[in-house]
């Protein structure tokens, strides 16, 4: 796979799903505590939302900050849009905000946890496509 | 490659972009790569979020993800703080 088509299919990927998270590992088994957090968050919401594991390839992680502009991961994307990394999706999930971008209902204080619990997640499967 | 940068390096650097900014940066672990960066400066005044977080990052350019692995940011204006 060549960069340009890597590029192509986050470009397409950021496209078709409107909540689109870019991380290290997955929801189910994130492979970095800030990527843990941002998926916890957006479980505790109970959205629907796809996943991309970004380790499998180092060129998806240059293509993908070649193209946000951001140069951490986790990445999150609502509607073709950075939203930002933990930090941020953090701050948002606490205040709320999140919960009002992605039209989910806030959890209770003591429903959150931070480790990831299974979802509704849809693989995109990249990773079959690398080799 | 560039040298092991520390949290008063970082602050200085941050400091030296956005000058009359209060900036307190730590060291996470200890390791001198995961760092933590507070930052009070009038110059987000109108920007995003996403728009915040990049003024800092730019400041570091490739070295975030690179020596500086993580750098967790919180930014805010001089009024949002004291709120």
């Amino acid at each position: 796979m060549t960069n340009d088509e890597i590029r192509g299919f986050i470009e397409n990927a950021i496209k078709e799903n409107s909540v689109m998270l870019f991380m290290k590992g997955t929801p189910h088994q994130p492979a970095c505590g800030f990527s843990a957090r941002t998926a916890g968050a957006l479980n505790a919401l109970g959205v629907q939302y796809a996943a991309l594991d970004i380790l499998p390839d180092p060129r998806i992680r240059e293509e993908l900050s070649g193209l946000s502009g951001w140069p951490t991961i986790p990445q999150l994307f609502v509607d073709g849009e950075l939203v930002g990394g933990s930090d941020i999706v953090m701050e948002m999930f606490e205040s709320g905000e999140l919960a009002s971008l992605l039209g989910a209902e806030q959890p209770e204080e003591e429903a959150f946890e931070p480790e990831p619990q299974p979802v509704q997640q849809r693989p995109i499967g990249l990773e079959n496509k690398l080799d | 490659m560039f040298p092991m940068p520390s949290p008063q390096e970082l602050q200085d650097r941050i400091t030296a972009a956005l000058p009359g900014a209060e900036v307190r940066v730590e060291d996470l672990t200890g390791g001198g790569d995961h760092f933590r960066a507070e930052v009070v400066s009038d110059r987000f005044e109108g920007l995003s979020r996403i728009q915040q977080h990049k003024l800092i990052y730019d400041v570091f350019g490739d070295e975030v993800g690179g020596p500086i692995h993580a750098l967790s940011i919180k930014t805010s204006t001089p009024t949002g703080a004291t709120q």
